[in-house]
């Protein structure tokens, strides 16, 4: 095994995927691996427009059906790890939020993502479920931005993946969202059909299903499927 | 005129360059020309006046005009005064203060965006102050675009107009002054007239420059359709859920910077250098 790989990645896998490199590199020497990590919306639709990606691991399905429908994959793609959602509030919960109907409280800066993001889809269910109704400050580009917004203050609130309130190492703080309200977001991973280096391609996606790769991802607070 | 584009013609022919000089230009040429031609070739025309005109088109496009009108209208209003200190008084640590204040002029606007934070920002320097005092929070507000694109926008202005004053003559000011003329008289009669053109060039810049602000908006102001969302940003996400509406807002904006630099051939590029004394 040899040659160099370029994967995107919905950039809630920062952590495990970051982590995943290493390991991978160390398993087979020679191997150069390239992670470019963004909303799951804008790596597919990098793809479309002809970006050298040899893997996609998304962060919902319809935007790898997306890429699917332009008949950008050379396999189905196949499930490898599942997140849910939880508020996230900066240290010390300073705005005393308990529940999602405290989001909603007025005066309280909320920011998402839009819509064809999954965070910005999963969130907008998530608050439907719940009942709650609540106009953000901004839409931002992709998770871990809501995650900066909140840790630097700027934000009061905002729903993120279970798994990014944790890779914050304390300088933020989750709020758990009731399992009968929460939505289960399904990470699918699959090889790019104009790949260079099909082998390898399906090297990182059995790494990733492997053994290694879902100890890799528990860590980091990920489910398997 | 017409003597006159004659002589112009004929000294221009006189200096045509070497082939090879002029097949490299137009290389050049097509490298400029080519990403529009491939953009107005990607548009799809037949629905064209439909996407730009849908509600959120619309709602990205005034916004737009709103916040860059406003930032070209603080950059005046401050960026004058500014231009007229840095060419004409002579004080310890100009040139530092000069290049602080045009400092966003090369600075990536993203910088600037966090940079705004640091200081507008709820947990900035004055973001607590500027809250309890007017009640102001500027991050993920209107407010917070035009701050976001004046800080981007007015170093143009200051710029133009800065240039102008420098190469203006004293003289007449200086007679005004022993008219009689009060220097804030003078200032608003003789100087401000003198370098109208100038300070028309820079606004129309500034403008344009607030017009097409990206990375220090998003950052700072946050992207929110009708508070946030400038066609900049609008187009920008466009790409991923609709991207035809994304190159009709692209080819608008390209239609305003190309209207805007043909309007300034004369004044600040020097297209046609012997123009500029027929006005």
């Amino acid at each position: 095994m040899s040659g160099s790989l370029t994967v995107s990645a919905a950039s809630s896998l920062q952590g495990a995927f970051t982590d995943m490199k290493t390991a991978f590199e160390k398993a087979n020497r020679g191997v150069k691996v390239t992670v470019n990590f963004g909303a799951s919306s804008t790596l597919a639709q990098q793809i479309i427009d002809g970006a050298p990606i040899d893997v996609l691991a998304s962060a919902d399905e319809a935007n790898m059906t997306k890429v699917s429908d332009a008949k950008l994959l050379s396999d189905t793609p196949t499930l490898f790890a599942t997140n849910s959602l939880e508020i996230i509030v900066r240290k010390g919960n300073p705005s005393k939020i308990a529940s999602l109907s405290d989001i909603s409280k007025p005066r309280l800066i909320y920011v998402t993502c839009a819509p064809q993001v999954p965070i910005g889809k999963y969130s907008a269910q998530v608050l439907q479920k719940a009942g709650v109704t609540v106009t953000p400050a901004s839409l931002e580009p992709d998770v871990k931005s809501i995650v900066a917004k909140v840790t630097a203050g700027e934000a009061d609130v905002g729903i993120v993946y279970v798994t990014d309130v944790s890779a914050t190492q304390g300088t933020a703080e989750g709020v758990e969202i009731p399992a009968d309200v929460n939505v289960t977001a399904n990470y699918p991973i699959a090889a790019v059909s104009t790949s260079t280096n099909r082998a390898l391609a399906q090297a990182w996606i059995a790494f990733v299903r492997g053994t290694e790769g879902q100890a890799i991802l528990k860590r980091y607070g990920f489910g398997s499927p | 005129m017409s003597q006159l584009r004659r002589t112009r013609n004929r000294s221009a022919g006189l200096q045509r360059p070497p082939a090879a000089i002029l097949v490299i230009a137009s290389i050049a040429v097509a490298f400029f020309a080519l990403p529009f031609i491939g953009l107005l070739w990607r548009i799809p025309w037949s629905d064209a006046w439909s996407l730009l005109t849908t509600k959120s088109s619309l709602t990205a496009i005034r916004l737009s005009l709103e916040t860059s009108l406003w930032a070209t209208a603080l950059s005046i209003v401050f960026g004058v005064p500014l231009a007229w200190v840095l060419a004409r008084y002579g004080f310890p640590g100009r040139r530092i203060v000069r290049a602080l204040c045009l400092l966003s002029l090369v600075l990536p606007p993203v910088v600037g965006g966090v940079a705004l934070f640091a200081a507008y920002g709820r947990r900035g320097l004055l973001g607590d102050s500027l809250f309890e005092w007017f009640g102001l929070r500027l991050p993920f507000s209107t407010a917070g675009v035009v701050l976001a694109q004046t800080f981007i926008a007015m170093p143009f202005l200051v710029l133009t107009v800065e240039a102008a004053l420098r190469g203006l003559d004293h003289r007449s000011e200086d007679a005004a002054r022993t008219l009689g003329a009060s220097r804030w008289y003078a200032f608003r009669r003789v100087t401000l007239p003198a370098v109208r053109p100038a300070l028309i060039a820079g606004a129309v810049l500034a403008w344009a420059r607030a017009l097409g602000e990206f990375g220090a908006t998003i950052t700072f102001a946050g992207n929110f359709p009708g508070r946030t969302q400038t066609m900049p940003l609008s187009v920008y996400l466009a790409l991923e859920s609709n991207p035809g509406q994304a190159l009709v807002l692209s080819v608008v904006m390209i239609g305003i910077s190309f209207g805007v630099l043909l309007s300034l051939r004369d004044q600040w590029l020097g297209g046609s250098s012997t123009s500029g004394g027929s006005r």
